[in-house]
């Protein structure tokens, strides 16, 4: 047992530091900041940079190009990525999708799509709800029916998360009607451009325009975007959720957020006094704090245990529940901790360079706001219900 | 970082749970317990031959580890047999020990070797979880000091031969410095035990001093600067109850994880209800959160840090251990509720565990004050 980096992870740690440092824009930075709304520009900025330096897809494998880092190295990069406020990388082409290529697609698939993905040539977004298919994902209706050498797509998608910057979408789709509901869904790569596809927006509750609906009318898809083998689509897709463990836990944002947290709590004042001092406050941060400490180690147990090729286990479903369940806890406790000030809302002060301005201290525009957006991660990626059946599936086999 | 315990440690680990495992049976644990002495010193004898005495001690006073990683892992195995033996005692009283002259740290190879048997008096029945709150007196006279009060829940105090007297030689009750430590043989006059069963099993003492003579020779360190030899054993001790708490609970999942697959009720093992699944999904991660901090207050045991890991570690060990505790009754229903089964026993070791050195409030407020080192 050794809880200090090693020299190796220490060099490693600094080389990133230095990184940011240097090339990560200082005006994109504050915005991350001071949350303001990024636009795709600053995504692709931000895609650019990291590219140019390798560290985009610095955790593939070294034969796809990657560096071959390992959950650890990815950990402690998503760490000092939080810490220093770069934007967060669109997971979808680069995390989600390209697993699956590589382990499944046809290497004509993995040639094309795989450089695309990294100058940012396409912008993917994943196609898995709907909406009769949500924590019950394997319900799912949308068909794809082979018509010579194309499939024609019919039917709805939904909570496609930045959709309306897509060119492209990966979709599970119901290729058979037969057997297990499991067994007839096929995993395809859809144009977006593609006639019979139209993205509707979906304003969420705190309005604003994240997720969207897809609609599929006769969508024609050439069968070479099939991956892998018809009616697969499920084991791959599977192969995806249980293989993805970095980042899960959000280790990274929660240590950026409770600094922000401390900083707001320090600043603001009760009775003449900074509310950090208070005894309740005091007391609901402490816990907090405890439990941050905490799961940075259990996070660092699972990446460790998955560098040396331990299977995974119900500790990753674990880290999904404790790790989104504390950051809504401290989004809870930012928005109290602006008293009568968490009400206002100017939506044209969350721009950058705006000339509206914000109501009350300039930290408080967005934290209502984030408090009622991160509702949602107790809610995606296999909602904490889900996951809590996962662990007592596994460990009880009921 | 590496999470992997050394070879040596594992097998220190594999040695302490084969023990407890073949030769510490819950039954062979009652009798212990409710034997006179409240544990069975032949057992003791055994398991200091093991070696599970000296892994508390560094290699300076005669032992082999000593390492917060030592003494977490020999008492999580302890925690997996609710094992009744002095093991906490002699940690306590033997960590202050060690700060001594060449006179006391050599007694350690007795401790280590399972001959002499040690106890910390320090808690008062006012001092809460102060440590720095010591109403006991000692009064220089001549060659000797004379020791005035009442020692509290001093664990295992009714089987020591030899006990660690903390006193206040000048100052105010709660001032830090002004605590001095002595080294008292229990039979010496003046010093009144009366020992009794704690309500998980285990042995404690209330300790009347009245006019207890000792010589000089038994002061432990430095006059009116014990407080960081007290620290320094509690930090240890709590450490250690930690562990054992995690190993009663990872014994009360497991039991619990084995009935919800076996019990029926309704036609169905009663694991097939979610109502269940969710709770046990739950309490299993709160275990693994109690072992990170549990690891985080091991590995910086002896750095700047140590107090605010320790801390942390207590708090969630008292709020999340609390929970799961609960919860394993809940969940196994009537049967957790009777004296035979032994779930309930792990239950009320995690619970007390609560009451040692500092519970939820206590530790919350700790960290409240500690701010945050790192």
């Amino acid at each position: 047992m050794d809880l200090n980096y090693t020299p190796e992870e220490q060099e490693f740690q600094n080389e990133i530091r230095c990184f940011f440092n240097a090339k990560l824009p200082k005006q994109l930075s504050l915005k991350v900041k001071t949350k303001k709304r990024l636009a795709k520009e600053d995504q692709d900025q931000w895609h650019k940079i990291l590219n140019d330096e390798g560290y985009l897809n610095a955790h593939w494998p070294v034969e796809f190009g990657g560096k071959g880092w390992n959950a650890i190295q990815r950990d402690m990069f998503d760490v000092e990525a939080n810490a220093a406020g770069a934007p967060r990388v669109v997971p979808f082409g680069l995390n989600m999708l390209s697993p699956v290529l590589m382990a499944f697609g046809s290497k004509q698939q993995q040639e094309h799509y795989l450089p695309r993905i990294l100058n940012g040539t396409d912008w993917w977004c994943q196609g898995y709800s709907e909406p009769g298919a949500g924590s019950d994902l394997a319900s799912l209706k949308m068909s794809a029916v082979r018509d010579g050498d194309h499939y024609i797509l019919n039917g709805q998608k939904t909570w496609t998360t930045l959709g309306q910057h897509a060119n492209m979408i990966f979709c599970l789709v119901r290729t058979s009607n037969e057997g297990k509901r499991q067994e007839g869904i096929s995993f395809i790569l859809v144009d977006m451009d593609t006639p019979g596809v139209e993205v509707r927006p979906i304003i969420m509750l705190e309005g604003t325009h994240e997720v969207n609906e897809v609609w599929f009318t006769d969508v024609k898809v050439p069968i070479t975007n099939l991956v892998g083998e018809e009616n697969k689509g499920w084991t791959y897709a599977k192969y995806l959720l249980v293989h993805e463990r970095s980042g899960i836990a959000g280790v990274g944002d929660a240590l950026a957020s409770i600094e922000h947290l401390k900083h707001i709590a320090n600043d603001q004042k009760k009775d003449g006094k900074p509310l950090a001092q208070d005894p309740m406050f005091a007391a609901r941060l402490a816990e907090i704090e405890i439990d941050l400490a905490a799961m940075r180690t259990t996070n660092m147990r699972v990446m460790q245990a998955a560098s040396e090729g331990a299977p995974p286990g119900p500790e990753v479903s674990m880290l999904k529940i404790k790790g989104t369940e504390l950051r809504q806890s401290i989004n809870d406790l930012t928005r109290r901790a602006l008293g009568a000030y968490a009400m206002p809302f100017v939506s044209e002060a969350l721009d950058m360079g705006s000339n509206e301005e914000s109501i009350g201290p300039d930290y408080a525009n967005p934290v209502a706001l984030d408090y009622f957006n991160n509702r949602k991660t107790t809610i995606y990626g296999g909602s904490n219900e889900v996951q809590r059946n996962i662990i007592s599936k596994m460990m009880m086999g009921l | 970082m590496d999470f992997n315990h050394t070879d040596d440690r594992r097998m220190l680990a594999d040695m302490a749970s084969r023990f407890v495992r073949e030769q510490y049976d819950m039954e062979t644990r009652h009798k212990y317990a409710k034997s006179e002495q409240g544990f069975s010193p032949e057992t003791w004898s055994q398991m200091a031959e093991l070696g599970l005495i000296g892994a508390l001690f560094s290699e300076e006073v005669g032992g082999f580890g000593g390492t917060g990683f030592d003494i977490s892992v020999v008492f999580e195995e302890l925690g997996r047999g609710l094992v009744v033996e002095p093991f906490l005692a002699n940690l306590l009283a033997g960590t202050v020990l060690s700060t001594g002259k060449a006179s006391h740290t050599s007694l350690l190879e007795n401790v280590i070797g399972g001959e002499l048997l040690l106890a910390l008096a320090h808690g008062e029945p006012a001092s809460r979880y102060t440590l720095t709150h010591v109403e006991t007196t000692a009064s220089l006279r001549g060659a000797t000091y004379v020791l005035n009060g009442n020692k509290a829940v001093v664990i295992s105090g009714d089987s020591a031969d030899q006990l660690v007297v903390s006193a206040r030689t000048s100052g105010n009750i709660d001032d830090p410095t002004g605590i001095s430590l002595f080294l008292v043989p229990a039979n010496t006059g003046g010093v009144h035990v009366r020992g009794y069963s704690t309500i998980d099993g285990y042995r404690a003492a209330e300790i009347a001093l009245k006019d207890v003579s000792i010589s000089t020779d038994a002061l432990i360190g430095v006059e009116g600067e014990g407080l960081a030899a007290i620290e320094k054993a509690t930090a240890n001790g709590t450490l250690a109850v930690s562990a054992e708490a995690l190993g009663a609970i990872e014994m009360g999942i497991e039991m619990t994880l084995e009935y919800l697959k076996t019990r029926k009720q309704f036609g169905v093992p009663i694991g097939k209800f979610q109502a269940l699944q969710h709770r046990m999904a739950d309490i299993m991660g709160e275990r693994e959160q109690i072992r990170s901090a549990l690891i985080n207050a091991a590995g910086y045991l002896e750095t700047g840090e140590r107090d605010w890991h320790i801390s942390a570690l207590k708090n969630l060990v008292g709020r999340s251990g609390r929970m799961i505790a609960e919860e394993t009754i809940q969940m196994h229903g009537g049967i957790a509720m009777t004296w035979e089964y032994a779930v309930g026993h792990f239950a009320k070791r995690i619970i007390m565990i609560d009451h040692l050195f500092g519970d939820v409030d206590h530790h919350l407020a700790q960290i409240i004050k500690l701010g945050r080192a790192a």
